[in-house]
């Protein structure tokens, strides 16, 4: 078995208010100095064998991001 | 006989309802249509309803688009019938690539719901021909990620090519980029708009009845051929 792991950031121009709202709720836990806050997504895919980097660059640009705001980066484990 | 737009509904569709008493209102036939099947029973135009398809996983009509339904959809939008997105209808649309941009979280970190004044910027496509472009109309607005984004290039274009279809008038409600509100393609036959026209096409329940030229105008789109 192989695991593709995928992770989804907003691309960096994008405004990120759920970021923003986290970043506002660390300061009210007290936490000091923290300049920013972005929330992204991972994606951890089981497969049997992993699909060549076409194939995992096609799922992750069709499927799991919207390449219009986001960015996101592939990479394979146990393989 | 009477034109039939078809509503879809998605699991997760909330304003199919009101998109088919509004189509009805404008005096065509509307039409049923559900998402896991991908027969468009032969209607002339369809209308993607408001909601939250699919719970809104994974990004706003991101599941959607790959319904069987969306499939024969954007094949006919292609084609050119009228395709019309509210809200969630105008993110399937988006994901679809049927129209450029993404619509992401409002910047106010609220879901807004008011009623809301929009200018109709442009009068010739398939859903606002019964407008006149700078027609200032009222009607509801509820959304959280309402926010109208693309990059720089893409904005330009809409805007030279006339394909802004609405702006938002006084107060930007969710950040949209150059108060966009809704877009069309470069044929006309496919819009999207984030505010609701079809909750407003009766008086005794909605702002005004503003909404209902967007319905007409497709009954006349579809007549004109």
């Amino acid at each position: 078995m192989a695991r593709v792991v995928v992770d989804v950031m907003l691309k960096p121009e994008i405004l990120d208010p759920q970021g923003q709202a986290v970043q506002g709720a660390l300061t009210r836990l007290g936490v000091a100095g923290v300049a920013s806050v972005r929330q992204g997504k991972r994606f951890e895919i089981e497969v049997e064998s992993a699909p060549d980097a076409a194939e995992l660059d096609r799922i992750a640009s069709t499927l799991l991001a919207n390449t219009v705001i986001e960015d996101y980066t592939v990479h394979v484990e146990g393989r | 006989m009477a034109a039939r737009i078809g509503v879809v509904t998605f699991p997760g569709s909330l304003d199919d309802r009101d998109a088919r008493r509004a189509v009805a209102a404008a005096g065509a036939e509307p039409v049923a249509l559900w998402h896991d099947t991908p027969s468009l029973s032969g209607v002339d135009a369809v209308v993607l309803p408001g909601g939250f398809s699919y719970g809104d996983y994974l990004r706003c009509g991101a599941i959607a688009r790959f319904s069987p339904v969306m499939e024969s959809v954007i094949d006919a939008a292609h084609g050119g019938m009228p395709v019309l997105g509210i809200c969630n209808g105008f993110q399937i649309l988006c994901e679809s690539h049927l129209l450029p941009g993404a619509l992401i979280r409002n910047d106010v970190r609220r879901f807004v719901c008011r009623d809301q004044w929009l200018r109709v910027e442009n009068d010739r496509t398939a859903w606002t021909c019964h407008y006149e472009a700078g027609d200032e109309i009222l009607v509801p607005l509820k959304n959280g990620e309402g926010g109208y984004v693309a990059d720089e290039r893409t904005l330009d274009m809409l805007e030279s090519e006339g394909r802004v279809v609405a702006r938002y008038l006084h107060d930007n409600p969710n950040g949209s980029y150059r108060d966009i509100a809704g877009i069309t393609n470069d044929t006309g036959n496919v819009v999207g708009l984030m505010p609701h026209p079809e909750h407003a096409v009766e008086p005794l329940t909605g702002p005004s009845t503003d909404g209902l030229g967007f319905f007409t105008s497709a009954l006349a789109a579809l007549v004109r051929g």
